[in-house]
């Protein structure tokens, strides 16, 4: 290979110099995108099964608000659900009188509490209309077995209809999982220095434009492979029938 | 205060000079534009996909289930940017080499190539699972009949496929409406990027925010009763599930 050819060749391929310099600097980005994505994952689910229950309960008024909640954040851009909590509600916060005197921390709260709550808030919507699926599919009897007991309504959800349900749910759970991990890069586009966030700092500071970017291609295949392989060794844990 | 942001509300989003109404108009024209060819280019993918993946040789084999699990194990924002550089590059590169100058790639284009690229994965994954469901006995019967290859497809295995396959075509268009809104990190204006330019300019962040999800929300609503309505026309002389 001629000189010129071998000097293009690594121009176009072949530039990792950047990488250990950024190293630290984008293993901070993992953790803050693994945060991001424990964090919304495990508060998501908790806050998706009341919503899953309330669309399966008789009370017309919360059945209709849980739907509508769902029906929003799976209707909509997470990308908007994100600008529009940070810009236009985090805007709205100086407006109301004696926010500046009384509650400046508000104000001031940085970007990825915003983001904290909109990835809960949006994997909530997701998991909670599965959940109601899954309640949905407990067999009529068995509830009606529980009741027979003489369980109240209590006990017969949390000891026969919500761990039923749950169990149903645990193997469609590795797929909402890696889509919420798939997800994640959105946090970027508000001040957040999650993994893509460092990626495209490092871009700007190297003008170096593929090779970070495949980096970040190859560290979400890692991340992706692995919690694919966690959730599978745990789903074998749980005896099942079949 | 609730007022004094609602009050401009008509201004706000009128058409011409004053209002944002116009460039978000057309800022969603572009989204559904995005959104609907990118779905077909990606559905023209995942058939030439899905056959290749189930008759194909070895190679094409290999390459098409490299395809699908590299696409579907990174976050689509990151890829939409790999291949969005990438691709203006490649062509840029091939003009060099023909000694054209470099031009600007039509924003559209790019954005609707690489969205289908993307869908283009789970395409295949939807069609292939699609296609596998039709009972073999049925194709047999065809080729019995003596049917062209084309034939069988057409009379048999599309009409029986489609009952399987609109539930997960029908996720996909509604996933590509969502991710034209990651078009615009590339800095296309489509409806999200419009609205945050207009929001930028006005300052009405949370009202304009709003708006742009209401838009995103009725497109969702509307395309899931139409392929409700869909899939009762291919599921007709099937027995009623469950």
């Amino acid at each position: 290979m001629s000189d010129a050819a071998s000097r293009n060749w690594r121009e176009v391929v072949m530039r990792w110099d950047w990488l250990p310099t950024y190293f630290p600097f984008l293993l901070h980005g993992l953790m803050v995108t693994l945060m991001i994505l424990v964090f919304s994952v495990v508060v998501g689910f908790i806050l998706a099964v009341p919503i899953g229950l309330a669309q399966v309960t008789v009370s017309l008024a919360t059945r209709s608000f849980a739907k509508a909640f769902c029906n929003y954040i799976r209707g909509t851009p997470l990308l908007t659900q994100i600008w529009l909590l940070y810009y236009g509600v985090g805007s709205l916060f100086p407006l109301i009188p004696g926010m500046r005197e009384n509650f400046m921390w508000l104000i001031r709260l940085d970007a990825i509490y915003y983001v904290l709550l909109a990835f809960t808030l949006s994997f909530a919507g997701y998991e909670a209309e599965i959940m109601r699926g899954a309640f949905l599919s407990v067999p009529r009897g068995e509830l009606e077995a529980a009741r027979a007991f003489g369980m109240s309504p209590w006990k017969v959800t949390s000891r026969v209809w919500f761990p039923r349900a749950v169990l149903q749910v645990l193997p469609t759970l590795t797929g909402e999982v890696i889509g919420q991990l798939k997800s994640t890069p959105l946090a970027f586009t508000v001040p957040v220095m999650d993994l893509m966030g460092a990626t495209s700092k490092i871009r700007q500071d190297t003008y170096i434009i593929y090779e970070p970017l495949i980096f970040l291609a190859l560290i979400y295949m890692a991340l992706t492979f692995i919690i694919t392989r966690a959730f599978g060794y745990f789903e074998r844990l749980i005896p099942t029938r079949r | 205060m609730i007022l004094a942001v609602a009050a401009p509300l008509s201004e706000l989003l009128s058409f011409g000079d004053k209002g944002y109404g116009d460039e978000m108009f057309w800022g969603a024209v572009k989204s559904v534009e995005i959104a609907f060819f990118a779905y077909a280019f990606g559905l023209v993918l995942g058939l030439l996909g899905a056959i290749g993946k189930l008759s194909g040789g070895p190679i094409l084999k290999m390459i098409l289930e490299g395809y699908t699990t590299i696409v579907r194990a990174v976050p689509e924002l990151v890829l939409i940017l790999l291949l969005y550089y990438a691709g203006t590059d490649s062509i840029n590169g091939l003009l060099k080499l023909v000694g054209h100058d470099p031009i600007e790639v039509n924003g559209l284009v790019a954005a609707i190539f690489v969205l289908g690229f993307v869908q283009g994965a789970y395409s295949t994954e939807v069609l292939r699972a699609a296609i596998q469901a039709v009972p073999l006995g049925q194709i047999e019967a065809a080729k019995a009949y003596g049917m062209s290859a084309f034939g069988q497809f057409r009379r048999i295995v599309l009409p029986a496929m489609l009952p399987n396959a609109i539930p997960g075509l029908a996720n996909l268009w509604l996933n590509v409406t969502k991710d034209s809104a990651l078009i615009s990190v590339v800095g296309f204006t489509e409806l999200a990027l419009a609205t945050r330019q207009a929001a930028g300019v006005s300052k009405q962040y949370f009202v304009l925010y709003l708006v742009a999800q209401a838009i995103y929300l009725s497109i969702s609503l509307s395309s899931t009763f139409l392929f409700a309505r869909l899939e009762r026309y291919v599921r007709r002389g099937q027995p009623k599930l469950a």
